[in-house]
C-alpha cells in the first residue's frame, strides 16, 4: 500500500550497496529486494525500555494484547503493521498520552531503564515522565507562537528563565534538528510561516530541547513530501547516537532504511521482532512476510 | 473534471460511452430547470441583501434626521461643549457627557464580563466533565435571556444598596451598579462564544503541549487560549457592542443626568438612556431637542462600528490556520 508512493530516490546514499546481505539469496524474492536495508546492528545494545506482558484497553475494547518487546539504546526501533494493529497505541503508552482521555486502562509493565521505572504505574507522574520521553506527532503541531517560543516552551516549563541560557539551548536544539540555518534570522516570526517540513523539524527541535532519553515518533513524515521526508530521515539517523528512538511508520521502505530493529504488529499482538534486516529479508512468520512484501495491509 | 463534465452539458455522450453504457448519458438541463435555479439563486441573494438593506435604511434615517440638528449646532460645539442640556432654556449640545457615561458603564461591564466569561469558557471546555458542561452552558445562557428591565431594578434595588455597604458615599444612581449588572448580563455572550472557539482548537495542539510536560492549566492558558484568540476576540467585540447599546439597565439605575465624568461612582446618562428619555417625553417633533436624539444615535452607531472594525482587524490578525 505504500510501495509506489515511497521516495526510493531519497534514500541516503551512505547505506547503499555494500550494506546489503548478499551472501545467500533470500528464500523468496521480496519486494524490498532492491531496496536499501540497514546493516544488522551490533549483536546487542543495552535495553533502554522493556515492554513486559503489556495490554491496553480503550475502556472495554482491547487494543494491545500481551506485548513484550525491548527498545534498545542508541538504536532506532520501528513499529510496523497495518492500520489498527496497535502500533500508535503502544507508542502513546510510553508518554502516557492515553491518560488524557477517560476510561483507558494499562495492564502489565513498561520498564524504563536505568532506574527501572514502570512508566504505566498509576503512581508515576505523567508530567515528569513526559519530560524524559518526548514525542513528535503525525502532523506538525507547532504552537501559535514564534519559532523561538515554540522551542522555549518545554524549557520554560522546566523553570529556565535566564535569557542567555534559553537562547543557547534553543540554538543547540535547532541545530540538532537541522533547522538553525533556515530560521536563525527569523526566530521571532510565527511558527506557522514555516513550510510543513520545517514545522516538523521545529517540532523535533522542541522535543530535543527537553533533552529526552527516549524520542517517540508517530509517523513523523506521513504529511510531508519526499524531500522533506528524506531530510527528516537523515536527521533521525543522526539523532539515534544520543537518544533512544521509537518510530511508527506505514512506510516500509522508511522502516528498512532507518531502523535497526523492527517490530511487526497485527491485531494488537506483536507478531515478530528482530533486527530490521532479519525481519525484512528473512521473516519468520507468514504474516510478516506477507506484510513486508506488500501482499496485504 | 470540472472542465469536462460540469461546464459542458453535451459531454454526456462521452461519459456514457466511456463507462461502457452502465450509466444513462448526462442530459443537458431543461430550460425550466435552469430558470428554477436562477430563481432560487436570486431568492437567496435577496435574503442576504435584506440585512444590508435594513442597515442602509437605518443609516439613511439617522443621517437625514440629524441633518437639521447639525444645521443648528456646529460639529465643533457637538464634540467640544462640556454640557448636554438640549431641553433647557439655555441649551448646550456637547455629546461628550453622554459618551463618557456610555464608555464608563461599558468599561465596568467589560471588567466583569471579560475575565469571568473567559475563565468560565476555559473551565467549561478544558476542565468541566462533559455531563456538567451540557447542563451548565444552557443555564448560563439564560443570563442573557432575563429581561433587561428586571436587571435594571436588580441594579437599583439590590446591587447598589449592597455596594453602599462598602462605599458609604455611593449615590443611589451611579454607573458602578448598572455596569456590574450589565457585565453579568453579557457574561454568556463572552463565555458561550469563547467556549466554542476554544473547543475548536484541535486536540493535536493540546497533545503537543502535554507531550512536552505541560500541565492542564498551562496548556489551557499558554497554548489553547492563544490558539483560540481570534474567536475569543470576536466574543469580546460582541460583548462590547452589546454593552454600548444596552439601554434599560442604565436608564433605570444610572440616573439620567448627563455628566462629563469617568468616575463610576458618579451618576450619569448614557447615549441610549438619553434617547429613551427623550422619546418618552413630550418634546415636540421637529424641535432641535427632538432632533438631538438622532445626532446621539449617529454617535452611537459610529462607536459601535468602530468597535466592530477593531474586532474584524483583530480577528484577521490572530487567525490561526491549524
Amino acid at each position: 500500500m505504500v510501495t509506489s508512493a515511497a521516495p526510493r530516490h531519497a534514500a541516503p546514499p551512505v547505506h547503499a550497496g555494500p550494506a546489503r546481505m548478499t551472501a545467500t539469496p533470500p528464500p523468496i524474492p521480496t519486494l524490498l529486494d532492491s531496496d536499501v536495508v540497514r546493516p544488522a546492528p551490533p549483536a546487542s545494545r543495552a535495553i533502554k525500555a522493556q515492554v513486559e506482558n503489556f495490554s491496553f484497553f480503550y475502556s472495554t475494547v482491547q487494543a494491545l494484547a500481551d506485548v513484550s518487546l525491548p527498545f534498545r539504546e542508541r538504536a532506532i526501533t520501528a513499529l510496523i503493521g497495518p492500520s489498527g494493529c496497535g502500533k500508535t497505541t503502544l507508542l502513546r503508552c510510553f508518554n502516557r498520552m492515553h491518560d488524557l482521555y477517560p476510561g483507558n486502562r494499562y495492564v502489565g509493565r513498561i520498564l524504563l531503564h536505568p532506574d527501572n521505572l514502570n512508566i504505566v504505574a498509576r503512581e508515576v507522574d505523567p508530567i515528569s515522565l513526559r519530560m524524559r520521553i518526548s514525542m513528535v506527532f503525525q502532523k506538525p503541531n507547532p504552537f501559535p507562537k514564534s519559532i523561538f517560543e515554540n522551542v522555549a516552551y518545554g524549557l520554560r516549563l522546566r523553570g529556565i528563565r535566564s535569557r542567555s541560557e534559553l537562547e543557547g539551548r534553543i540554538q543547540v536544539a535547532l541545530e540538532d534538528a537541522a533547522l538553525w540555518g533556515e530560521v536563525k534570522d527569523r526566530l521571532r516570526k510565527p511558527a506557522y510561516d514555516l513550510s510543513g517540513g520545517q514545522q516538523q523539524r521545529l517540532c523535533i527541535a522542541r522535543a530535543l530541547a527537553n533533552e529526552p532519553e527516549v524520542l517517540l515518533l508517530d509517523e513523523p513524515t506521513s504529511a510531508l513530501d519526499p524531500i522533506a521526508t528524506s531530510r527528516i530521515e537523515d536527521l533521525i539517523v543522526e539523532l539515534k547516537e544520543r537518544v533512544t528512538i521509537a518510530i511508527v511508520t506505514h512506510n516500509m521502505q522508511q522502516a528498512a532504511r532507518i531502523s535497526d530493529y523492527t517490530a511487526f504488529m497485527y491485531l494488537g499482538k506483536l507478531i515478530e521482532y528482530g533486527a530490521t534486516a532479519e525481519v525484512f529479508q528473512n521473516p519468520k512468520c507468514k504474516e510478516t512476510e506477507d506484510y513486508v512484501t506488500g501482499r496485504f495491509g | 473534471m470540472s472542465t469536462i463534465l460540469s461546464d459542458n452539458p453535451v459531454s454526456g455522450g462521452i461519459a456514457g460511452s466511456r463507462n461502457g453504457g452502465l450509466l444513462p448519458p448526462l442530459r443537458s438541463r431543461s430550460l425550466l430547470g435552469r430558470l428554477a435555479e436562477r430563481f432560487i439563486e436570486s431568492g437567496l441573494l435577496l435574503a442576504a441583501a435584506f440585512s444590508v438593506l435594513i442597515t442602509g435604511g437605518i443609516v439613511f434615517v439617522l443621517v437625514s434626521e440629524s441633518l437639521p440638528f447639525f444645521r443648528h449646532v456646529s460639529a465643533r460645539e457637538f464634540l467640544t461643549d462640556r454640557l448636554w442640556t438640549p431641553m433647557f432654556a439655555d441649551p448646550h449640545h456637547g455629546i461628550m457627557p453622554l459618551v463618557a457615561g456610555t464608555l464608563t458603564t461599558t468599561a465596568v461591564a467589560l471588567l466583569v464580563a471579560m475575565p469571568v466569561g473567559t475563565l468560565i469558557a476555559v473551565w467549561l471546555s478544558e476542565f468541566a466533565p462533559s455531563r456538567l458542561r451540557e447542563v451548565l452552558k444552557p443555564a448560563l445562557e439564560l443570563l442573557a435571556a432575563v429581561p433587561t428591565v428586571v436587571y435594571g431594578y436588580f441594579a437599583v434595588d439590590f446591587v447598589t444598596p449592597a455596594l453602599q455597604a462598602f462605599i458609604p458615599d455611593l449615590p443611589t444612581f451611579n454607573m458602578l451598579g448598572p455596569g456590574i449588572v450589565m457585565g453579568v448580563m453579557i457574561i454568556p455572550y463572552v463565555s458561550s462564544l469563547s467556549e466554542d472557539a476554544i473547543r475548536a482548537v484541535p486536540m493535536l495542539l493540546r497533545e503537543g503541549s502535554y507531550a512536552l510536560g505541560a500541565g492542564k492549566f498551562t496548556t489551557a492558558m499558554r497554548v489553547v487560549y492563544p490558539a483560540a484568540f481570534s474567536g475569543i476576540a470576536s466574543a469580546y467585540v460582541l460583548a462590547i457592542s452589546r454593552a454600548v447599546g444596552e439601554t434599560m439597565i442604565v436608564a433605570i439605575a444610572a440616573g439620567q443626568q448627563p455628566n462629563l465624568s469617568f468616575n463610576p461612582l458618579d451618576p450619569a446618562a448614557t447615549i441610549t438612556a438619553f434617547i429613551v428619555q427623550v422619546s418618552l417625553g413630550d418634546l415636540p417633533h421637529g424641535s432641535i431637542g427632538y432632533q438631538s436624539i438622532f445626532a446621539a444615535g449617529v454617535t452611537l452607531f459610529v462607536m459601535t462600528l468602530g468597535f466592530n472594525i477593531i474586532g474584524a482587524v483583530m480577528r484577521r490578525r490572530y487567525r490561526q490556520a491549524y
